[in-house]
């Protein structure tokens, strides 16, 4: 960073951070125990929130410059938000947080390189669903013809660095992406009608986890629901919100209200903790924009996780039965510290009989995937990933249960980095409870 | 910026790895939870060993350049804001516990484990380590020595110093003095043990310590009173302890801290009540039942509307950890909260509240009041913001006013909180001319120097809260 660009990030600092909140944290340090990069670090105090806090209120107050170390010890945040939680004072973490990264890079001047590639990721690929699906649509042709098998046979893979090479052999494979485009707008539920809803799909959901999505709107269908799929939505914008791109995030998220204003449905649901968790705030990301405030919190309040949705439905109480199985439960922590939903998925865990539900240790600790931080920040990420298998080993478990696709994929990642894949899988909740679901009712039909 | 030279012997000493000097490390450690105190250091350094330590002390001793030891800087008296710069000394390697003796029941271990660790440990065992500051989930017990904390607990089992058998410290000139033992009894020469509880990092460097712990009680009751009148629910504190119960808490909170903490906790405070005494009794069932009992006919004979017994050990959990969160919750109320620590005889407790919450009118402030009043330690907070310099004037006369009220009441000015820049003005208060005198002596004959926590304690004329040169490349 040059000076004059410390010095415009210092100004938008001044004039953008929302100081109240910045002096809101007593600097008690409750949260320092919940906050795995300052745990991982050996207790560095300019790795924790309340560290992280006083750095961005330093700038502000001018004690110090915005200099490659501070932007380090923001970059280095997970934005688990963990510390929201805990934090007796009710510091709004993760909105300080989005604001300063957005400050920092909208006014550093990024590599070329690397410009051009947040370009295409950012605007030319995620805010629109068909060239993410023709994508995603090259990684099945890559999956299912030879190519894959030539590229592992020569261990072509081994120029990537590890965890990319991690992240090509957990990679799901891909169904066809005419599933998503042929499918219907409005699905009829599968028993009496409880709930009209809509399906927020995502974009990445939507591609490479589509059946993950399918399964979904089946389960919808399953538990009583009319299930709405409005075609004009697109990505919620939390990658864009949290890396520094917020005006992006701000026109997806308009893009979005809309096009789910007027469903007349209950709710809208997500399958993705991540997602939920952003939609959930955009009255906050809109909030200087008074003619959105009030669509963006109507908007909001509709937002609905589907493993709450279900424990509403009551569906942890229909005949859910597997084989005999150890299950554990990795929290998204955007869907326990950003939509306080942690116990639902845990209620419908336990219902499927049959199997065992252990409880792993310090379960809602990031697991280190947050977003794309496992890509940039691979080496803290592995740290933190690594603790986490230790735990979920200790829990013997055959499967591990997930809530977010990030979140699936890193596990899946940690199963394959401990040699643990004949043991162990990793699978998306909605996932196990149609297996489960679908497993009963063939057994009472036999 | 250290010498050149000091650098180099420090990283000789420690490793590259342990030595830290960028404006932003020197930036997060440059508060702990006292509001309006910051100051940078300049640098911080994260010994391994005692040895490391005491060639450390000697190197700056001879340069005469500060210390300030660092637990987990939760303090509220500015007494790890390093106001006269130097070095900050971190105990994040010295975290471990050494030895839990169950034959002599005592516990020996580095300063850097967190006091919930130690408390965690020690149950697993059947055994007791009374002191549980609001902050135990994140206090370090070395923070925890030097400011002789109190906790929930105080009433029955009383503070911090009362379970330190021994200790390990490093002395300003770099000597390794070690004092008392696993001993019960041990009259041989001065009790240094004594002197250097609660000396906030004045004095030495402690690095090892040697705790009493007590069997497990077998059973605990926690129940929660409700009052419509505050100075009757102070009564009724009087009155439990005038009638020889001694609960193992007494906990109070007034109706602005009941809702606050009820909005982050959600464990169902009644925000209805003017005031709530926490009670909690342990010891054997029978005993604990017929506590429990008595305090309520106690409670209600003072108005109390409601006595509420939890049912589970859950809820009983739930309801302590909701108080200890009090003064972080407060602070959703106001930008800064400022908090006080004057303890006055548990008889005066009524008093006391009467007095607080008239020189809040008088100042025009807004006040919420909680603390441990069993043992007459409250904990009269003031919601404000540091923006607004005509109401800090406001806030610091009534500080005074409250401190001159506590010790004519027979009181202190600080109950547990420790001295540190905060309160050093108003030491004499307490003290007087004769008090001051002798712990300056004291101090001089240690650390002539005076590079142990310098601008602690001791008051100085040009007091200075804010020691910040703007750290740019
Ligand atoms: C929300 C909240 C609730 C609290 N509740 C209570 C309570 O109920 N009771 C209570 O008594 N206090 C309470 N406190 C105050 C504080 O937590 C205690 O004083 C605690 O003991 C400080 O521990 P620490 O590890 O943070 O020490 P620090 O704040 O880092 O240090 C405290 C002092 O000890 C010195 N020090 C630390 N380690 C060493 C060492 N190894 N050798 C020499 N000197 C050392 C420091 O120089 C400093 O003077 C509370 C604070 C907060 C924020
Ligand atoms: S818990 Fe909240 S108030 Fe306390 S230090 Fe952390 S962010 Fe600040
Ligand atoms: S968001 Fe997560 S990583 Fe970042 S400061 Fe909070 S707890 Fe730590």
């Amino acid at each position: 960073m040059n000076t004059h660009e410390k010095a415009r990030i210092q100004e938008e600092f001044q004039q953008r951070m929302d100081y109240d909140e910045l002096l809101n944290c007593m600097r008690c340090g409750f949260c320092l125990p919940s906050c795995p990069t300052y745990l991982e670090t050996g207790k560095d105090e300019a790795h924790s929130p309340r560290g992280r806090i006083a750095l961005m209120k330093g700038v502000v107050d001018g004690n110090i410059e915005p200099d490659e170390e501070v932007k380090k010890s923001l970059d280095m945040c997970l934005g688990c938000r963990a510390c929201e939680p805990v934090c007796p004072s009710g510091v709004n973490y993760g909105h300080l947080l989005e604001e300063a990264r957005d400050i920092i890079y909208q006014n550093q001047k990024t590599p070329f390189f690397q410009k051009i590639i947040r370009k295409i990721a950012f605007k030319g690929l995620f805010p629109k669903p068909k060239r993410l699906r023709r994508l995603t649509s090259l990684l099945r042709f890559y999956q299912k013809s030879k190519l894959q098998k030539i590229v592992r046979t020569l261990k072509l893979t081994k120029i990537l660095p590890s965890t990319y090479r991690l992240m090509e052999k957990v990679l799901p494979v891909v169904p066809k992406m005419k599933e998503a485009e042929k499918r219907q707008k409005v699905l009829e539920p599968f028993s009496k009608k409880k709930k009209r809803v809509a399906f927020f799909t995502g974009c990445l959901m939507d591609s490479m986890f589509l059946s993950t999505n399918q399964s979904t709107i089946k389960l919808l269908q399953y538990a009583g629901c009319e299930v709405v799929i409005p075609d004009n939505q697109i990505c919620c914008g939390a990658l864009h919100g949290h890396s520094g791109e917020k005006e992006q995030a701000k026109e997806m998220a308009k893009k979005n209200i809309e096009a789910f204003e007027n469903l007349n449905v209950d709710y809208i649901i997500t399958n993705a903790g991540g997602c939920g968790a952003f939609l959930n705030d955009y009255h906050h990301l809109l909030k200087d924009e008074e003619e959105w405030t009030e669509r963006a919190t109507s908007f909001d309040q509709k937002i609905k996780d589907i493993s709450s949705l279900l424990v509403e439905l009551n569906f942890h109480k229909q005949s859910l039965k597997l084989p005999y199985q150890i299950v554990t439960y990795q929290d998204s922590c955007h869907l326990k510290n950003g939509q306080q939903t942690f116990m639902e998925p845990r209620q419908l865990l336990d219902s499927v009989q049959g199997t065992d539900y252990v409880e792993m240790k310090d379960a809602s600790r990031c697991c280190g995937s947050a977003g794309i931080y496992n890509l940039v920040q691979t080496e803290m990420s592995m740290k933190i990933l690594d603790y986490k298998m230790k735990q979920t080993r200790a829990t013997h478990a055959n499967v591990i249960v997930t809530a977010n696709p990030g979140c699936l994929l890193q596990m899946k990642m940690g199963i394959e980095k401990e040699g643990l894949a004949d043991k162990m899988r990793a699978v998306h909740i909605v996932d196990y409870l149609v297996e489960a679901y679908e497993y009963s009712k063939n057994e009472r039909v036999s | 910026m250290l010498p050149d030279e000091v650098k180099e012997q420090i990283i000789e000493i420690v490793g590259e790895q342990d030595f830290q000097d960028s404006y932003t490390n020197k930036l997060v450690y440059s508060y702990d939870a006292t509001p309006q105190f910051q100051a940078m250091p300049d640098a911080i350094v994260a010994p391994h060993n005692t040895e490391q330590i005491a060639q450390i002390v000697k190197v700056c001793n001879r340069f005469k350049i500060p210390i300030v030891p660092r637990g987990s800087g939760t303090n509220l008296s500015a007494g790890t804001t390093p106001l006269e710069g130097g070095v900050v000394l971190l105990f994040k390697h010295m975290d471990k516990i050494l030895e839990i003796d169950e034959e002599n029941l005592t516990i020996t271990t580095q300063p850097g484990v967190i006091t919930q660790e130690i408390i965690n440990q020690v149950e697993e065992r059947g055994l007791f380590y009374p002191p549980d500051p609001g902050s135990l989930n994140i206090s370090q017990i070395g923070g925890n020595i030097n400011e002789n904390s109190g906790g929930l607990r105080g009433l029955k089992y009383g503070v911090t110093r009362d379970y330190v058998l021994g200790l390990e410290a490093v002395l300003p000139n770099g000597e390794i003095l070690h004092t008392g033992g696993k001993l019960a009894k041990d009259v041989a020469g001065y009790d240094l043990t004594r002197l250097l509880v609660g000396s906030e990092g004045t004095l030495g460097i402690i690095t090892e310590a040697t705790l009493k712990l007590l069997p497990l009680p077998p059973a605990k009751k926690t129940a929660l009173t409700l009052f419509e009148d505050i100075h009757m629910a102070a009564k009724a504190v009087s009155d439990i302890i005038a009638h020889k119960i001694i609960p193992a808490t007494l906990e109070f909170l007034d109706q602005p801290t009941i809702k606050v903490v009820e909005e982050f906790s959600k464990v169902g405070l009644p925000t209805h009540a003017k005031a709530v005494l926490l009670i909690e009794q342990d010891g054997d069932s029978h005993k604990v039942e017929q506590d429990i009992k008595s305090i309520s006919t106690i409670c209600k004979q003072n108005e109390a509307f409601e006595v509420h017994v939890a049912q589970t050990k859950e809820e009983a959990e739930a309801l302590t950890t909701a108080r200890r969160a009090a003064l972080s919750a407060l602070s959703r109320l106001k930008p800064t909260t400022i908090l006080e620590d004057a303890t006055v005889p548990r008889s005066e407790i009524a008093n006391m509240v009467k007095a607080i919450n008239n020189i809040a009118e008088k100042y025009e402030l807004d006040i919420c009041t909680f603390g441990h009043a069993g043992d007459g330690n409250l904990h009269p907070t003031f919601l404000t913001d540091v923006r607004n310099k005509e109401e800090i004037e406001r806030v610091e006369k009534a500080f005074e006013e409250i401190f001159i009220t506590a010790v004519e009441l027979g009181g202190t000015i600080t109950g547990e909180h420790g001295v540190g820049a905060m309160k050093s003005p108003y030491l004499h208060l307490k003290l007087g001319e004769a008090g001051i005198n002798t712990m300056k002596q004291l101090k001089l004959a240690l650390d002539p120097n005076q590079i142990m926590n310098p601008g602690k304690m001791f008051a100085k004329s040009n007091r200075k809260k804010v020691v910040i040169k703007h750290e740019y490349a």
